[in-house]
């Protein structure tokens, strides 16, 4: 029998707020611990929380910009638990009534070749609520400790419906979720820091079941490639279970990334009452429609709709729009040298995609130890793929070579200044030293030789010097020309203009 | 007769200290006296920083002497009921779990008294956090009702009203969840006022229920309530569940002509089983006063009050076994020494800290909220809430003030309830609709019963009209004078 894994994800993201959600003290990352608390986090008898009300628009920016209904009342409710890491021994979060409802996910799922678009489709949401961060324990053999410096931190649930069917989609789904907020500055998402964080419910059904099989929950999955690898085990496990007949038991299983295995936490019958009500410290908020149209009027355009627009106005291919579209900082610099210099967006969007990010990655390797540190202490880093594209992200705002810059060489390229093969060269010098294209093309008397009359020479010697390639490009063999190029290029010492000695080649042999 | 400086009110003291007939630091001392005299009787104060009260005396003196004087609240010692955070100063809610708490920030209403120069003068005692009636539940200390030794003060806040009541401090602050400044006020003699939901920042209030509890006054004259009510009530960006109202002055607009004209409402479910004869024949008297003043009975109805008592234990036990979830054997809480776990550590410093009738409600207040329940009781009791407000609301369309006795009884003794909650619970039977609807209710002193024990009237107003209830209460007060009789000690 065929098997189908359904798969629903519940996605916490930190809102980049100033201050935590309940209380004005800030929230910040790797601050020496419990720095970061007031008497409110540290929930002393006598205090109140009062509403970020900032975190509660970005959480409505996020919803319009997933197409979620907004309802006009929305509040709050005390989640019961007892544990060190809630102050309070109650979590506010939301829990009949959130500031999001319904919505979806647009996501591209991998084409067979990778320069052609995959398809595309919307994973729906169930709701995306406000809540607060916890504390974070730590614990050693006899006793643990506890750091509220994030506990109250602005936390969203963004809920999915149980939409999606492989590790893959998740994975899409979970690279558009944190493209769409870390683009709308909503948070960075930086799953390494806790910014983003998983739990994923997964259950396998004989294929064509209407049914749900038993659901088993992966709670805190700190990192897109352990959410992949757990999926994948997960789904292979219980597809084995029902194989052998094993019942499936409805559970929380954690994902150990050492051993690639998930284990057992806790069964449904340990599972917590969380005796929620409604929070009498907080009143419920009325959304209003000033406050809702306001907030419409200045929506991020989501990374797939920009992605959508450059290809159509700038005639970008896939390729080139595939990671650049879903960043913000790629996309300004590519508007800014665009700017400057509008007539060859493709080579602009190309130099920076691929000359550009690339030697910032390379640039970047040696000195990434301190990176390196920083995964030790925090557990399982992701792949270096995605390590080594956030650094060179980080490099971009240094970069000596400036979008204006760039601008500059793709034109004096096209003007056939210099020849696509100096450029590159130029291009390095320009990424050392933060100087423009002109400077170094005359500093270095780069510039390209397009003397007709100089070239027609070279071209006359190139040809009486290889008499059988000018036979052969005559007979119709047309890559027997090269032969006769290359002689010339080195003659001018690289500087002929290659698409004036081609020309001049061809009508020479053609006389 | 030259009355005894412990027993004058807040305006004659404030007067006394603006001529220099005595000075803030000699207020003080006589107050500290008069604590060290009695209080070993009377049992009001958990805790008291002598030294800091000097201090803080001394200050006020200091303002004075260069012209800078605060106003006049201004070197009066005020009590604070044991819930109510000072910064550096104990906070024990009358509960072991908090014994060696000190709390490291100052609450709003605390904070705006400061602000008026008021001294603070002692930790006043309380049922554990403020549950129970009777001031019986304390874990550290036993208040008597001054009247008679003998007698249980009130509760919760019995501390603060056996203080006022005793001349151990000018006025004092308490706080009022189903009628715990009302009642002990009554039994004490003395004034005290719940305002309405809202008034008053909650922010440094320990929390009991926080859709009830409300912090305010206990003063020994109408006068005097009006007086802190005004110095701690307004808008706190801090509470969410404050209201921004223009706080008028509450002094100026009192009038002993006020209750000309206007239409006093009696409830016929306050006069009937349960209430004993001696107080419905006082409040009727005294409802017959203020008829006598020139306002007019209506005879209404609020048919829901004797759901109060099961609505209110829903409501109050649900939200407290929220709120003392924090207390937990982990940051600053009394923490098990035999703790082995983590569960341990909930489990035993939770059993050693918390007191019987605490550990009742918390676990009511759980049980009422867990999955499966939730509909049957938590919900179904904030619907029948909704009505008991619409009785409210319903009354006052035609009544100007609703009229009612305080407490069912007199002051009770010691031991005599404390076997059997529900009696107990039906002490708070005419306070605790007020706090349910989420109205301004006081309690005025209206006589004594014929042993001599003080009983209250309660007059319950409109939402956020304390202007006009003090101002009613503050005629029938001026025209009988009980508020002047004091205990002998």
């Amino acid at each position: 029998m065929e098997y189908e894994a359904v798969i629903g994800l519940e996605v916490h993201v930190q809102i980049r707020t100033k201050t935590k959600m309940f209380t004005s003290v800030e929230h910040k990352f790797a601050e020496p611990p419990n720095t970061l608390t007031d008497p409110v986090i540290w929930a002393f008898p006598g205090v109140l929380p009062v509403l970020n009300f900032e975190a509660i628009k970005r959480t409505i920016e996020l919803g319009l910009m997933l197409g979620c209904q907004i309802p006009e009342i929305t509040k709050w409710d005390r989640k019961n638990y007892f544990y060190p890491d809630s102050p309070k021994n109650y979590q506010l979060s939301q829990y009949d009534q959130p500031l999001c409802l319904g919505g979806g996910v647009e996501i591209e799922l991998p084409a067979k070749n990778a320069s052609e678009m995959g398809e595309h489709r919307i994973v729906r949401l169930t709701r995306i609520h406000l809540e607060e961060d916890v504390g974070k324990l730590t614990h050693f053999n006899s006793d643990s400790l506890v750091d509220y410096n994030r506990a109250g931190t602005p936390l969203m649930e963004i809920v999915s419906e149980p939409d999606m069917h492989s590790s893959e989609e998740v994975f899409a789904y979970l690279t558009s979720l944190k493209n769409t907020i870390s683009c709308a500055g909503i948070s960075d998402c930086d799953m390494e820091k806790g910014q983003m964080r998983c739990d994923v419910n997964v259950s396998v059904r004989p294929k064509g079941a209407e049914e749900f099989g038993v659901k088993v929950e992966m709670k805190n999955i700190n990192s897109i490639s352990n959410a992949r690898n757990s999926i994948d085990y997960e789904i292979k496990r219980q597809i084995e279970c029902l194989k052998k007949g094993v019942q499936i038991v409805q559970e929380t299983r954690r994902w150990d990334a050492q051993l690639g295995v998930t284990q057992s936490m806790r069964s449904k019958e340990d599972a917590h009452d969380y005796r929620y009500f409604p929070d009498p410290d907080l009143m419920p908020v009325k959304i209003s429609a000033e406050l809702l149209e306001s907030i419409k009027a200045n929506l991020p355009e989501r990374p797939f709709d920009r992605q959508r627009r450059y290809m159509a106005d700038y005639s970008l291919p896939y390729s080139v729009t595939s990671v650049m579209c879903h960043d913000n900082d790629l996309c300004s610099y590519f508007e800014r040298a665009v700017k400057v210099y509008d007539k060859n967006p493709k080579a602009i969007a190309n130099m920076l995609n691929n000359d550009l990010l690339r030697e910032l990655a390379s640039a970047g390797a040696d000195e990434s130890g301190s990176e390196a540190d920083f995964e030790d202490i925090f557990g399982q880093p992701d792949s270096k793929a995605e390590d080594s594209a956030a650094l060179a992200k980080k490099r971009l705002a240094a970069c000596k070579i400036t979008p204006e810059t760039l601008a500059g060489l793709v034109k004096i390229i096209d003007s056939g200044v210099i020849s696509k093969q100096m450029a590159k060269d130029v291009f390095v010098e320009m990424f050392k030293t933060g100087k423009s294209a002109g400077e170094i093309v005359s500093e270095k008397g780069l510039a390209q030789n397009s003397d007709s009359g100089e070239l027609e020479k070279f071209c006359l010697d190139a040809m009486a010097a290889n008499t059988k390639a000018v036979e052969q490009f005559k007979a119709g063999n047309e890559k027997a020309i090269n032969a006769l190029i290359g002689p010339v290029m080195k003659a001018s010492k690289g500087k002929a203009n290659p698409a004036m000695v081609l020309d001049i080649m061809k009508k020479l042999i053609s006389q | 007769m030259s009355e005894d400086i412990f027993y004058k009110s807040v305006t004659e003291l404030s007067e006394m200290l603006s001529t220099g007939d005595i000075s803030a630091v000699e207020l003080a001392k006589t107050f500290i006296e008069r604590k060290n005299s009695v209080d070993d009787k009377v049992g009001a104060f958990i805790s008291c920083d002598e030294k800091s009260t000097l201090v803080a005396a001394e200050k006020s003196d200091g303002r004075r002497a260069k012209g800078e004087s605060l106003g006049v609240l201004d070197g009066i010692p005020v009590g604070l009921k044991d819930l109510l955070a000072v910064r550096g100063q104990p906070l024990t809610c009358a509960s072991k779990m908090l014994e060696k708490y000190v709390s490291p920030y100052t609450g709003t209403a605390m904070a705006k008294l400061e602000s008026r120069g008021a001294v603070f003068w002692g930790r006043l005692n309380m049922d554990e956090f403020a549950m129970g009636s009777s001031c019986e539940t304390s874990a550290f200390i036993k208040t008597r009702n001054p009247w008679n030794l003998e007698c249980i003060p009130g509760g919760s806040s019995g501390g603060s009203a056996a203080a006022v009541a005793a001349g151990e401090c000018a006025c004092s602050l308490g706080s009022d969840t189903g009628g715990s400044i009302r009642q002990p006020a009554s039994l004490c003699g003395i004034v005290g006022m719940k305002p309405t939901y809202g008034l008053v920042s909650r922010f440094g209030l320990a929390a009991f229920a926080s859709s009830l509890d409300q912090i305010g006054p206990f003063a020994r004259s109408v006068e005097d309530a009006a007086i802190l009510l005004e110095a701690v009530a307004g808008y706190d960006r801090l509470d969410s569940t404050s209201f921004n109202v223009e706080i008028p002055d509450y002094r100026a607009a009192l009038s002993t002509e006020s209750l000309k004209g206007k239409k006093i409402g009696v409830p016929k479910e306050y006069f009937g089983v349960g209430i004993s004869s001696e107080v419905s024949g006082l409040v009727n008297a005294a409802i017959s006063r203020c008829v006598e003043l020139g306002g007019e009975v209506v005879e209404i109805s609020l048919p829901h009050t004797d759901l109060a008592i099961p609505v209110y234990y829903i409501i109050a036990t649900a939200e407290a076994s929220s709120n003392l979830a924090r207390y937990d054997g982990i940051r600053y809480t009394h923490r098990s020494s035999e703790a082995k776990d983590i569960v341990d550590v909930y489990f035993k410093s939770r059993a050693e800290g918390f007191g019987e009738e605490v550990k009742r409600r918390i676990i009511l207040g759980s049980y009422v909220l867990s999955s499966g329940y939730y509909d049957a009781y938590y919900l179904r009791a904030q619907k029948v809430r909704t009505l008991i407000r619409g009785d409210f609301e319903k009354a006052f369309e035609t009544v100007d003030v609703i009229m009612t006795p305080t407490s069912p009884t007199k002051a009770f003794k010691f031991g005599e309830k404390t076997s059997d909650p529900l009696s107990m619970y039906l002490s708070d039977i005419c306070t605790i609709n007020v706090n349910l609807a989420g109205l301004p209710g006081i309690s005025v002193p209206c006589g004594f019963t014929s042993d001599n024990m003080p009983v209250g009237l309660q007059m319950i107003g409109k939402a956020f009209d304390e202007a006009s209830l003090l101002s009613y209460a503050y005629a029938y007060e001026q025209s009988c004078q009980w508020h002047k009789a004091h205990p002998k000690l």
